[in-house]
């Protein structure tokens, strides 16, 4: 790969990130438990959306084939994507969509600290711009995880299952490949392994002010950088571009 | 022979463009005009997105658009640049009474600080500080929704970002 072709990867992963994530929220619209939540996790995924259209835009310029954000979003198929697995797996509970946006808040807040001094300036000002957005996100989600972890005996069994459901995506986020090192060595991207640490300890004092264990599984998945992906990303996408497929270039 | 209006004049213009989430508000007070220049005989319009998902921003380009034409400038771009990145920090003194007065109660500077949590807000309508966060996301992507213990009117917090 090219510096070219492997900046272009690279910036895919992160706008893929925000975009499925933001699509999985967007379907929590008129389900949420409660009307304040309905409006936060509808305004958590549009941020992340809003995050994704910067990211993708620069994707498909850096690629130079003429593809713009909205051509990336709604003509790749499952194995052109590079979100992280743990992002496109369901929203099930209410539990569970916040562990899910629990783990990954705490990595994309670290993620971009990082990004924000990237030499590249176009994804040092993406990363900086979005990193306001990523506080508030990780404020919520940590709060829920103690509400509901330090809550009833109920809700603290739902809590701490979730945990343990999606405790074996966690290792993808830190890992890292060719493209990644690459992009390390160039100064613009991010060392995940290193921020493993800090994630574990952000994450562990969370868990702990809200009674619950740290997951304990032997079981770990990974493939998303090789778009190798879960069945459900299909659906997610199945309905996400269902419009782009039925009516090409549809604007209105 | 077209006259170009100067920098100022356009300054005025804009401060017609209101924001469409919360209408009392010009884009000059919201601070989301970086820049306003001639690049030659051509006007650029330098802007700030607030929050990227933000579905105001593409109407405010648009009404920026929109009222230039009206005042007779049809030479411009409107260019958007989110670096550095926009903060509360930069609505304007005006901007912030004119929130208050609306009933939405304006973001505690400094941005910093507030980003960490625990800022003290206040009630627009009664002014007490002993007011509690219902939830940290409103009816817009800004906004946190709040309650005044002592009036014990609902109200809207613009968040410090």
């Amino acid at each position: 790969m090219t510096n070219q072709e492997m900046l272009f990867e690279y910036l895919l992963r992160l706008g893929d990130n925000s975009l499925i994530l933001g699509q999985r929220l967007a379907e929590w619209c008129g389900h949420a438990p409660i009307l304040e939540e309905d409006l936060a996790l509808t305004n958590i995924g549009l941020d992340l959306i809003g995050q994704s259209r910067m990211l993708l835009s620069y994707a498909g310029e850096v690629e130079g084939k003429g593809r713009d954000e909205d051509r990336l979003a709604f003509h790749r198929d499952t194995q052109a994507w590079r979100n992280l697995l743990l992002l496109e797996q369901p929203n099930g509970d209410f539990a569970k969509t916040m562990a899910r946006q629990f783990f990954f808040d705490v990595f994309q807040y670290l993620q971009y600290e990082a990004l924000s001094s990237s030499k590249d300036e176009r994804v040092a000002g993406i990363a900086a711009k979005s990193l306001k957005e990523i506080t508030y996100h990780r404020r919520h989600s940590s709060d829920w995880v103690i509400r509901l972890g330090d809550g009833t005996e109920e809700s603290h069994e739902k809590m701490q299952t979730a945990l343990n459901e999606l405790w074996g995506f966690v290792p993808e986020m830190f890992d890292m490949d060719a493209v990644d090192e690459a992009m390390v060595a160039d100064g613009i991207g991010v060392d995940v392994a290193s921020l493993r640490p800090a994630w574990d300890a952000q994450v562990n004092a969370v868990l702990a002010e809200a009674t619950l264990k740290r997951p304990d599984v032997s079981w770990s998945v990974r493939g998303s950088r090789d778009g190798k992906h879960s069945e459900h990303l299909g659906y997610i996408l199945a309905e996400m571009q269902f419009l782009q497929h039925a009516y090409p270039d549809a604007k209105w | 022979m077209v006259t170009l209006l100067n920098v100022d004049d356009v300054r005025h213009v804009l401060e017609l463009v209101k924001d469409p989430e919360i209408p009392v508000l010009s884009v000059a007070d919201l601070g989301i005009i970086r820049r306003i220049e001639y690049a030659g005989d051509r006007l650029q319009v330098v802007i700030t997105p607030t929050y990227s998902g933000c579905p105001a921003t593409e109407v405010i380009e648009t009404d920026i658009a929109t009222m230039l034409k009206l005042h007779g400038i049809t030479d411009f771009d409107v260019v958007t640049e989110i670096s550095p990145a926009w903060t509360t920090d930069w609505i304007t003194a005006d901007g912030r009474r004119k929130l208050e007065e609306y009933g939405i109660a304006p973001p505690e500077r400094k941005s910093k600080g507030a980003l960490l949590g625990f800022e003290t807000v206040t009630c627009p309508q009664c002014k007490s500080t002993d007011t509690r966060v219902v939830s940290q996301f409103g009816s817009t992507a800004c906004k946190a929704q709040y309650k005044c213990n002592d009036c014990l009117e609902p109200f809207d917090y613009f968040k410090c970002v």
